[in-house]
C-alpha cells in the first residue's frame, strides 16, 4: 500500500523548481527550473489515473482474463498529459530564441548585471 | 531583507500545496464514470484498437487542433527571431 | 571550433543510423491506431534523426541541402490536411471532426470487441490526422534546432 506517496513527490518537485526561478541569477538555470515545474505538473497529472494492479488501455493482444473496464488504467488524464507535454517543447523553444538574442546583444546571461546596462 | 521575505512566501506557497493533497482521494482508486463508458464503447463508436488515441483525436479532436496551433505559433516565432534581414538603413 | 562537423567515425555510423531511426519513426506514426503511439511519440522520434544529421555533419553543410523554407512548407501541409479533414466532415456529417470513414472502403473496418490482434484496415480518419500531425512536429522541431545552430555559428566567428 502506497498511501499518497506519488502526490508528496509532486510537491517536492515543485518546490524544488520554484526556489530555483526565484533564488537563482543565471538566465539559464531559471529556464532549466520552469522545465522542472512543468515536469512535476505533467507527472500529477499522470497519476490522478492510476488503478492498482490494472493494464494500460489497448485492446492488442490483451490478456484472455482481464475485466474489460475495471482493469484498465483510466486514458483521459494521459490525453491531457500529452497536450501539455507538447505546449512545454514550444515554451523552451521561445525561451532559449529569447536567451541568444539577449547574449548577442548584452554580451553577458547574468540577471544583476543585465540592470546597470541601460545605456 | 528581501530574500527573506522570498523566503517567507515560498513556504506560505508549499504550505497550501500541502494542505490541497489532504483533499485528494486515495491513489490506487480514482472516481471514473467517463472513462468506464469511453473503454467500452471505443471499439463500435472509433473502430481503433487504441483508447488513448481515440480519446486524442476523436472524443477530444478540437483540443488536439488548438495544441497543433500553438505548436505552429511557437515555431513561427522562433523563426522571426531568427531572420537574417540585414541592417538597411537608408 | 570547427565547423564541419565531427570526425570520419561518427559521420560514417550517423550515415547509417539515419534511414534505420527515420523508418522507425514512421511505423509509430501509421499503426498509432493499433499499437501505442501516435502523432506526437513518432514525430519527436523523427525529430531526434535529423537532429542527429545536425550534430554530426556541422548546420552550414546541412543548410544548403534542406533549408528553413522547404521545413516551413512540409508543416503548413500538415495543418492544412488536419483542418480539410475537419472540414469534409462538417460537409458529410454535419459535426466539425466527425469520423465519416467508419464502414467505408479505405480505413473503415470495425475489430471484434475485446481481445484481437490488431488490422491496419481499421480506425476512421485516426491514421490520415496521425500522419498529418507526424510530418507537422517532424518539420516543426527539426527546423527549429536548425535556426539556433545557425545563429550560434554565426556568433562565433
Amino acid at each position: 500500500m502506497i498511501y499518497n506517496i506519488p502526490f508528496y513527490t509532486v510537491i517536492i518537485i515543485i518546490a524544488l523548481g520554484l526556489y530555483i526561478v526565484a533564488f537563482k541569477r543565471n538566465l539559464l538555470k531559471i529556464a532549466m527550473g520552469i522545465t522542472i515545474i512543468q515536469s512535476g505538473v505533467n507527472l500529477f497529472l499522470i497519476t490522478l489515473g492510476y488503478r492498482e494492479d490494472a493494464l494500460a488501455p489497448i485492446f492488442t493482444h490483451l490478456p484472455k482474463d482481464t475485466i474489460i473496464p475495471e482493469g484498465m488504467v483510466l486514458p483521459i488524464p494521459q490525453a491531457l498529459t500529452l497536450t501539455s507535454i507538447v505546449i512545454g517543447v514550444a515554451v523552451l523553444a521561445l525561451i532559449l530564441s529569447f536567451i541568444i538574442m539577449i547574449y548577442k546583444e548584452y554580451g553577458t546571461i547574468d540577471t544583476y548585471q543585465m540592470r546597470r546596462l541601460k545605456e | 531583507m528581501r530574500k527573506l521575505l522570498a523566503l517567507v512566501f515560498f513556504f506560505i506557497f508549499c504550505g497550501f500545496l500541502v494542505f490541497s493533497v489532504f483533499e485528494l482521494h486515495t491513489f490506487g482508486n480514482p472516481p471514473s464514470d467517463m472513462d468506464d463508458y469511453i473503454i467500452s464503447n471505443a471499439q463500435n463508436e472509433t473502430g481503433a484498437n487504441n483508447a488513448v488515441t481515440s480519446v486524442v483525436f476523436d472524443y477530444r479532436g478540437y483540443d488536439t487542433l488548438g495544441e497543433a496551433t500553438v505548436l505552429f505559433t511557437a515555431i513561427a516565432g522562433v523563426m522571426i527571431l531568427f531572420r537574417k534581414g540585414g541592417k538597411h538603413e537608408e | 571550433m570547427k565547423n564541419e562537423g565531427l570526425s570520419p567515425i561518427v559521420q560514417t555510423i550517423t550515415s547509417l543510423l539515419f534511414p534505420l531511426t527515420l523508418i522507425f519513426a514512421f511505423y509509430i506514426i501509421l499503426f498509432g491506431h493499433v499499437t501505442p503511439g501516435g502523432g506526437f511519440q513518432g514525430g519527436a522520434v523523427g525529430a531526434s534523426a535529423v537532429v542527429m544529421i545536425i550534430v554530426a555533419f556541422g548546420a552550414k553543410h546541412i543548410h544548403e541541402k534542406m533549408n528553413h523554407d522547404t521545413m516551413s512548407i512540409f508543416e503548413s501541409t500538415g495543418a492544412l490536411v488536419f483542418i480539410l479533414t475537419g472540414l469534409i466532415g462538417l460537409l458529410v456529417a454535419s459535426t466539425f471532426l466527425s469520423n465519416f470513414l467508419i464502414g467505408e472502403f479505405i480505413f473503415g473496418k470495425i475489430p471484434a470487441w475485446g481481445s484481437n490482434p490488431g488490422i491496419l484496415n481499421s480506425g476512421g480518419i485516426l491514421p490520415i490526422l496521425n500522419i498529418a500531425v507526424g510530418m507537422k512536429v517532424i518539420a516543426g522541431l527539426s527546423a527549429v534546432v536548425l535556426l539556433m545552430a545557425l545563429a550560434m555559428e554565426d556568433k562565433k566567428k
